[in-house]
């Protein structure tokens, strides 16, 4: 019993790590997303070739790459006179990752509006701020809302990768247990991210519901 | 001088030249039908008047005042362009109706919108000092225009869960409710079944009895001769033949006319 608990507690800290780097990363690289998107869907071509080479390398490389890029690169560049703290390193690295995901999503949706649903607003006086604000922006949403609850899924259970520059997440700790022999923590920790899911998959299901009272 | 003047308007995308050389007026309360094969520019003509592209030449002018001119260098603004897009409503082939919003909503949206704008600048709009009073006669006049297209009933109806014929009747009433000097119609029954056309159709031949000035571009042939005073054949960018209804579907003089007329009677 007694063991139960303090594997609880060190899982339950290991996740609290977890849940801020998801927070954080959530809150940042969806605004981050949406001005990259933007970007992507210039008419400047330099500033839409600099966004999609960015978008390119980003989804093109491991995530586990680019934490360790973050992490060690900046001290080895400086001698050793510049580093990120760990969790900070971990924010940067998912929050440009994510943003770079978030970006093609929003694209995507933005340009699956049909034409005339602009050129209605057009014609019938209305700014384009409006347009975009008034027509545009919730058809977005509701296009939009499955594969960005899928991707904010997939965030819960990459959180786990900032273990590999030691960060004292969920997992990471329960390996340590299963390296004093102890196996069933890892099943556990499992349970924790099963939790988590779940609840974001009922609220997205909840959202899905709320944007259902019209079709199209 | 007619409510409306197109003076030599003139279009190309890229080498295409889609508009050679367009003239035509429209008195107040005509309506004008505008007839032709499929790539002869009847869309980009209307879409030119509704400031959806910008002609390369020519001249629109509504009511003495002109809104465009090819020749003027000086580029327009943006509020100018929505200003002049007053002057004109335009019906969608496919309705383009806002899926989120109430019939109603969808008639009253861009008035408020309007509204609010205009009683900050210069403290009324048609009458109202306020924004709620605004509201409420943007509403009514709403309602009256849902009962015009016989929808009333359907005033808190999704546009999802209309029918084809009724959608673009709301839509019919969406352009309406901004009161444009010139109600444009691009093919407005194209995309409906002949069962549908037939209450679009009536919609609009009522409206030409409340004296609305109207531009239909259309393929139905027979609509046309009964509801325009004045038909517009056009061929490859130019009006190939104009006039009474009885006369160019009547008695067609241009080759053209009659090849693309004869088409309709094969059937």
């Amino acid at each position: 019993m007694e063991q139960f608990i303090n594997v609880s507690q060190q899982l339950l800290k290991g996740f609290g790590e977890n849940s801020f780097i998801f927070i954080i990363t959530l809150l940042l690289s969806l605004p981050l997303g949406f001005i990259v998107s933007m970007g992507s869907r210039s008419r400047f071509v330099p500033l839409k070739i600099v966004t999609k080479l960015f978008v390119w390398i980003i989804r093109g490389t491991p995530l586990m790459l680019q934490l360790f890029v973050v992490f060690y690169v900046p001290p080895l560049m400086s001698g050793g006179s510049f580093n990120f703290p760990r969790m900070n390193a971990a924010l940067i690295a998912f929050v440009i990752n994510y943003a770079a995901y978030f970006s093609e999503i929003f694209r995507g949706g933005i340009e699956a509006i049909p034409k005339g649903q602009y050129e209605a607003g057009q014609v019938l006086g209305m700014k384009k701020s409006q347009i975009f604000f008034k027509i545009v922006l919730l058809q977005v949403i509701k296009r939009i809302t499955a594969p960005i609850g899928n991707e904010i899924i997939t965030l819960v259970k990459d959180t786990s990768l900032a273990s590999v520059i030691a960060i004292p997440e969920i997992l990471m700790n329960a390996k340590d247990f299963s390296m004093q022999g102890l196996i069933w923590p890892l099943f556990y920790s499992a349970l924790f991210f099963l939790a988590f899911c779940g609840v974001l998959t009922l609220l997205f299901s909840f959202f899905e519901k709320k944007l259902d009272y019209y079709k199209g | 001088m007619s409510l409306l003047n197109v003076n030599n308007i003139q279009k190309s995308f890229g080498k295409n030249e889609v508009l050679k050389s367009i003239s035509f007026s429209l008195e107040k309360g005509e309506v004008l039908a505008i007839i032709g094969s499929s790539g002869s520019g009847k869309t980009t003509l209307l879409r030119c008047l509704n400031f959806l592209e910008t002609p390369q030449k020519g001249k629109i002018i509504v009511n003495d005042k002109v809104l465009f001119d090819g020749d003027d260098p000086s580029k327009k603004t943006d509020s100018q362009i929505r200003k002049n897009r007053l002057h004109f409503g335009l019906v969608f082939q496919s309705f383009n109706l806002f899926p989120q919003y109430k019939v109603i909503d969808n008639i009253t949206l861009a008035p408020m919108l309007a509204a609010k704008e205009q009683i900050k600048k210069s403290g009324e709009y048609m009458g109202a000092k306020t924004y709620k009073q605004a509201q409420e006669i943007i509403r009514e006049n709403a309602l009256s225009l849902l009962e015009r297209v016989g929808l009333s009933e359907k005033r808190d109806a999704y546009p999802g869960n209309l029918s084809g014929g009724q959608q673009q009747r709301v839509a019919i009433a969406r352009a309406l409710a901004l009161n444009p000097d010139v109600l444009c119609f691009d093919e407005p029954t194209s995309a409906l079944d002949p069962e549908l056309t037939g209450e679009v159709l009536n919609v609009i031949k009522g409206l030409k009895t409340s004296d609305s000035t109207m531009i239909v571009v259309t393929h139905e042939i027979d609509f046309a001769r009964d509801v325009a005073d004045k038909i517009i054949f056009m061929d490859n960018g130019v009006i190939a033949e104009e006039g009474a209804p009885e006369q160019v579907i009547g008695n067609p003089q241009n080759p053209r006319t009659k090849e693309f007329l004869s088409r309709f009677n094969q059937f």
